[in-house]
C-alpha cells in the first residue's frame, strides 16, 4: 500500500537506474522498510518488537547453521558432539549459548509483540490477515523450538520429546499409531532425533517465508498505531527511514545489551540442569518441565486432571492446550468493538490488565512448578479465566462497553491539535 | 508547524539549525552507523573462526611411530593429521640411484640429503599425499607398483616419484612433502 | 455465528477446568497428600563461595590444581570424567611436560599393535580421562547397584551445582532420630548412607572425604581439611563443566561496554532525527 504522499524511489546513479530497470530490488526495499513507507508518527516502543523479532530470526538462523556444522544428529554421539562444540570448537560455546539464549530472547520479543497486538487491537480489520499469519508464525516457532530442544539429547530433550509426542497419543483411535509415526519408533531414538534435526533446520526458513507474507500483508493497510485511529493525512505519518530505522536501531541496542548480559553472564539461567545429563530412556527426571516459554501452555495441559462429561482428562488437556492458541485465530471476530486501542476502552483495559496479564503470568509460574497442589488448583482457575477471557468476556465487553472519545487524528493525539480537524467535525 | 514528511525534511531543518547544527547532526548519525558497522564486523570474528580446526583436531597434530620393524626396502604408512605418511627404509641401491640424479635437472630440485636427517639418510619420511591433487600414491605397501623410477606412482593422474620421492614425471608440481619430524630415539620417530 | 460458538466453547473449556478444580479441591481436603521424609528432611545446598563466582569471577588455578588432585586420588576410583582430555589440564597452569606426565600416570584403553587385542597403555595428552568401569553393568555391580555419575558436567547438571557437590561431600551424617521416629519406613537401608543434601536422603556413595590430610597437598597450599578438599574439588568440577568460563566473562565485558557505547550513540542519533517530530 502506499499513501499518495509516500516518497518515491528515484535512483540518481546510472548504475542504480540500470539496476532499477532490470531488478528493482532497491526500490522494493525502499518501499518496504525505507523512506518510501509512511508510518504513523506516534508509534511507541512497543512497536519495536516486530523488527526485533526479525532480528532474532536472523540471529537464530545464523547461529543455527553454524552449530549444524559441528553437531552430529545421532543418538549415540549427539550429546558428546554438543559438548565438543562447547569445549573444542573455536567460539563454539558462544555459538551454542547464543542460540539457546537466542531462542528465549526470540520468545520474549514475540510475546511482547503479541501482547502489543492484544492491547492495541492490531488484529482488527483491516489487519486480520497480518494477525492470522502472525499466529501461524508463532505455531511454527513453537514447533521449531521444541524440536531444537531435543537435539542436545540430554534428559530433558529425551523426556520432552516423549511427553510432547505423547500428546498426540491422546487423540482417540489414531493416537497411538500417530505417535509411533511421529517418532519413527516406540520411544524417541535415532529416527526421531534425525527427523527433528532435519525439520528444525527446515522450519526457520518456512518461518522466514511466512514473515515475508506477514510484512507484505502489513504493507496493504499500513502499520497500526497506539490510538487505533487510521492515518488520515500526510501529517499523521513519517517515512520509515530515517525515523523508525533510528528508533529501531536504539531499540536493538537496548535489546542486545540485555541479551548479551544473559549470554555472557547467566547463560544457563533459563535452561534446565537435567539437560546436562545424557538422555537415559530408563530413568525419568524427578520434575519434567519444558522451556519457560511453553510454561503457560504446559499449565493449561496439566490443569485437566479429571474426566469431563465423556471426555478423558488426558484428551481434555491436549484439546485445551491446542485450543488456547487456536482461539487467537478467531480473535478478530470475537472482539467486535469498533475501537481498536485499549487506551480508549475502559472495560477492555480492566480485563486486560487485571485479568489476562495476571492469568498468563500465573499460568506461566504454575507451568514451571511441580505438578502438586496448590499449583494445579491455581492453574485450573487461571485456565478457566483464560478461556472465558477470549471466548466470552471479549465478545460481551465489545457489545456493552462505551469507549472513550477518540482523537480526531494521529496528529491531534501527538500535537494536541490538528489543523485539518477544523475542516471536518470530529467523528 | 512544519510537518512535511520525507527525507528532504532533514535538510530543511538542518538548514534552520545552522552550519554547526548540520555538522553535529551528521556526526552523530555517522558515528551511530559506524558503531553498528564496527559491531557487525567484530561479530564476524567468531562466525568465521569457528570453521578453523577445533582444539581436539589441533591436539592430534603430532604422532609417534615405531619404525623398528621396517627392514631395508620396506615402507609403512603411518597417520599424521588424518593423512597417510610414508616411512621408507631405503636400500643402498635406492640411495645410490637417488644420488646419481643431477639435481639441477629436476622439476623441484632437492637432493636426497636435503630430504632426510643427517646420519639417517636411509629413512625417507614423506607425506603420502600427491602434490598434484592429493591422492595417495602407490609404492609404500608391499607389492604395490612403484613406477618407473622405483619410488612412488600416483594412479590418479600418473605422477611418478623417484626413490627420494621427488617428482620426475606427470602433472605434480612438487616433490612429496617432507613433514616436520625428529627421531625421539633410534626406533621411534615423532612427526609434527 | 463465530461469537456464539466461541462463547459455547469458552464455557465448555472453563467448565471443564472448574470441574477439575472442584474435584481436585475435594480430594485435597478429604485426602491430603501424606508428608514424606524427603519433603521434610531434605536440605538445600550450603553456601559456597568460589573464585569463579559472579560476573568478575575467575578461576583460582591453584585451587583447581588441588581440586584435580582430590579428583585424581579420591573420586576417579569410581567416577569418570569423560569430556575432559589430559591436554585440557594445561588450562590449570600445568606445562606441557607436566601434562604429559599426568597423562602417562593414567592407563587408557588401547589396542595391541601386534595382535589387535584390547589392552591398556599409558595415556597421552590427547586421550580423555579413562572410565573406571567398562560399562554401566560393571559399575552397578561394584557400587551397590548404583552407577556413579560422570563428573565432567556435574556442576551444571544439578541445581546450584558447585554448592550441591560441596554440600553432598560434607553432608554425610547419622540419620536423625526424629526422622526414624516419624517415618519408620524411611530408615536408611543397609549399604546406603544418609545425607540430607541428596534428593532422596540416602545414597550409595560412602563418605569419600573422611579425614584431614587424606590428600597430601604440596608445600605452600592450605591445610587439606575435609571442608577444604570438598571446596577444592567443587571448584575443579566447575572448571570441568565449563572450561570456557574465564574466556566467556572476559569476552562479555568488552562486548557489553561496546554495546552500551553504541546504544548511547543510537539514542542520540534517534533524538536528533526525531527532534522536530515529537509535538511539544
Amino acid at each position: 500500500m502506499s499513501f499518495p504522499w509516500a516518497n518515491h524511489y528515484e535512483p540518481k546513479h546510472p548504475l542504480m537506474q540500470w539496476m532499477d530497470e532490470k531488478l528493482p530490488l532497491p526500490r522494493f526495499v525502499y518501499n518496504a522498510i525505507g523512506a518510501g513507507y509512511p508510518v504513523p508518527r506516534n508509534l511507541n516502543y512497543f512497536w519495536n518488537f516486530g523488527v526485533l523479532a526479525g532480528f532474532c530470526l536472523v540471529l537464530q538462523i545464523v547461529t543455527g547453521v553454524i552449530l549444524a556444522m559441528h553437531y552430529a544428529p545421532n543418538a549415540l554421539i549427539a550429546f558428546d558432539s554438543t559438548e565438543h562444540i562447547m569445549r573444542d570448537v573455536n567460539w563454539g560455546w558462544l555459538m551454542r549459548y547464543a542460540h539457546a539464549n537466542g531462542a528465549s530472547a526470540f520468545f520474549v520479543v514475540v510475546y511482547l509483540h503479541i501482547f502489543r497486538g492484544f492491547f492495541f487491537g492490531s488484529y482488527k480489520a483491516p489487519r486480520e490477515m497480518i494477525w492470522l499469519l502472525g499466529v501461524v508464525i508463532f505455531l511454527l516457532m513453537m514447533a521449531t523450538a521444541f524440536m531444537g530442544y531435543v537435539l542436545p539429547w540430554g534428559q530433558m530433550s529425551f523426556w520432552g520429546a516423549k511427553v510432547i509426542t505423547g500428546l498426540f497419543g491422546a487423540i482417540p483411535l489414531v493416537g497411538e499409531p500417530l505417535q509411533q509415526w511421529l517418532l519413527g519408533g516406540f520411544a524417541p531414538d535415532n529416527a526421531a532425533l534425525n527427523r527433528f534435526f532435519s525439520l528444525h533446520f527446515l522450519l526457520p526458513f518456512v518461518i522466514a517465508a511466512v514473515v515475508i507474507l506477514h510484512i507484505w500483508a502489513l504493507h496493504i493497510p499500513g502499520s497500526s498505531n497506539p490510538t487505533g485511529v487510521e492515518v488520515k493525512t500526510e501529517s499523521d505519518t513519517v517515512p520509515f527511514h530515517p525515523y523508525y530505522t533510528a528508533k529501531d536501531g536504539f531499540g536493538l541496542g537496548v535489546f542486545l545489551i540485555l541479551y548479551c548480559a544473559m549470554l555472557f553472564f547467566l547463560p544457563n539461567a533459563l535452561g534446565h540442569p537435567d539437560n546436562y545429563i545424557p538422555a537415559n530412556p530408563m530413568a525419568t527426571p524427578a520434575h519434567i518441565v519444558p522451556e519457560w516459554y511453553f510454561w503457560p501452555f504446559y499449565a493449561i495441559l496439566r490443569a485437566f486432571t479429571f474426566d469431563f462429561l465423556f471426555i478423558p482428562a488426558k484428551l481434555m488437556g491436549v484439546l485445551a492446550m491446542f485450543s488456547s492458541i487456536l482461539v487467537w485465530f478467531f480473535l478478530p471476530w470475537l472482539d467486535t468493538s469498533p475501537v481498536r486501542s485499549g487506551h480508549y476502552r475502559p472495560l477492555f483495559r480492566k480485563f486486560f490488565f487485571f485479568g489476562l496479564i495476571p492469568t498468563v503470568l500465573v499460568l506461566g509460574y504454575c507451568g514451571g512448578a511441580p505438578a502438586v497442589e496448590p499449583y494445579v488448583m491455581i492453574s485450573q482457575i487461571a485456565t478457566a479465566y483464560y478461556f472465558l477471557h477470549f471466548l466470552v468476556i471479549l465478545p460481551l465487553v465489545s457489545s456493552i462497553e462505551r469507549p472513550e472519545p477518540l482523537p480526531y487524528s494521529i496528529t491531534e493525539s501527538v500535537l494536541g491539535s490538528d489543523d485539518n480537524a477544523d475542516l471536518k467535525p470530529a467523528s | 508547524m512544519a510537518d512535511n514528511t520525507g527525507t528532504a525534511d532533514i535538510q530543511e531543518h538542518a538548514g534552520t539549525a545552522g552550519e554547526d547544527g548540520v555538522r553535529r547532526r551528521d556526526f552523530i548519525n555517522i558515528a551511530a552507523v559506524g558503531a553498528a558497522g564496527i559491531g557487525g564486523i567484530a561479530t564476524l570474528v567468531p562466525l568465521i573462526s569457528q570453521m578453523a580446526p577445533s582444539a581436539d583436531v589441533l591436539a592430534e597434530s603430532s604422532t609417534e611411530i615405531d619404525i623398528s620393524a621396517i627392514k631395508p626396502g620396506q615402507a609403512i604408512k603411518g597417520v599424521f593429521r588424518k593423512q597417510p605418511v610414508f616411512i621408507r627404509n631405503l636400500t643402498t641401491e635406492e640411495i645410490a640411484k637417488a644420488n646419481a640424479v643431477d639435481v639441477s635437472s629436476l622439476r623441484d630440485p632437492q637432493s636426497l640429503e636435503e630430504r632426510t636427517k643427517p646420519g639417517k639418510e636411509n629413512w625417507l619420511i614423506t607425506m603420502g599425499v600427491c602434490t598434484h591433487l592429493g591422492c595417495v600414491p602407490l609404492g609404500a605397501g608391499e607389492g604395490e607398483v612403484k613406477g618407473e623410477f622405483g619410488g612412488y606412482y600416483c594412479p590418479c593422474h600418473g605422477s611418478v616419484y623417484d626413490t627420494a620421492a621427488r617428482i620426475r614425471k606427470g602433472p605434480a608440481p612438487k616433490n612429496l612433502e617432507v613433514p616436520v619430524y625428529e627421531f625421539s630415539s633410534d626406533t621411534v620417530v615423532k612427526i609434527g | 455465528m463465530i461469537r456464539l460458538f466461541g462463547i459455547l466453547a469458552g464455557l465448555f473449556f472453563s467448565a471443564a477446568a472448574l470441574w477439575a478444580f472442584g474435584n481436585g479441591a475435594v480430594n485435597y481436603i478429604t485426602d491430603p497428600t501424606a508428608p514424606t521424609a524427603e519433603h521434610e528432611f531434605h536440605l538445600l545446598p550450603k553456601e559456597l563461595n568460589l573464585a569463579s563466582d559472579g560476573p568478575f569471577g575467575k578461576f583460582d588455578k591453584q585451587q583447581l590444581q588441588r581440586g584435580f588432585q582430590v579428583y585424581k586420588e579420591v573420586c576417579s576410583a569410581c567416577h569418570s570424567l569423560r569430556h575432559v582430555a589430559f591436554r585440557d589440564l594445561a588450562a590449570l597452569g600445568y606445562n606441557e611436560a607436566e601434562v604429559k606426565a599426568i597423562a602417562a600416570g593414567f592407563q587408557v584403553p588401547g589396542i595391541d599393535p601386534a595382535t589387535g587385542e584390547t589392552t591398556t597403555r599409558p595415556g597421552l595428552p590427547i586421550d580423555y580421562f579413562p572410565k573406571p568401569f567398562a560399562n554401566d553393568i560393571a559399575a552397578r555391580a561394584a557400587n551397590n547397584n548404583a552407577v556413579p555419575p560422570d563428573l565432567s558436567l556435574i556442576t551444571k547438571a544439578r541445581h546450584e551445582g558447585p554448592a550441591y557437590v560441596y554440600s553432598l561431600l560434607t553432608g554425610f551424617q547419622d540419620q536423625p532420630a526424629e526422622l526414624v521416629a516419624k517415618f519408620p519406613d524411611a530408615k536408611t537401608p543397609n549399604g546406603l548412607h544418609y545425607n540430607p543434601y541428596f534428593a532422596n536422603l540416602n545414597l550409595a556413595m560412602a563418605p569419600p572425604l573422611t579425614s584431614e590430610g587424606q590428600v597430601a597437598y604440596g608445600e605452600g597450599n592450605p591445610k587439606p581439611t575435609v571442608d577444604r578438599m570438598a571446596q577444592d574439588v567443587s571448584a575443579f568440577l566447575v572448571w570441568t563443566a565449563e572450561p570456557s568460563l574465564d574466556k566467556r566473562k572476559q569476552t562479555g565485558w568488552p562486548v557489553l561496554g561496546f554495546l552500551l557505547f553504541a546504544t548511547v550513540l543510537a539514542y542520540l542519533s534517534k533524538k536528533e532525527i526525531w527532534r522536530d517530530k515529537k509535538g511539544h
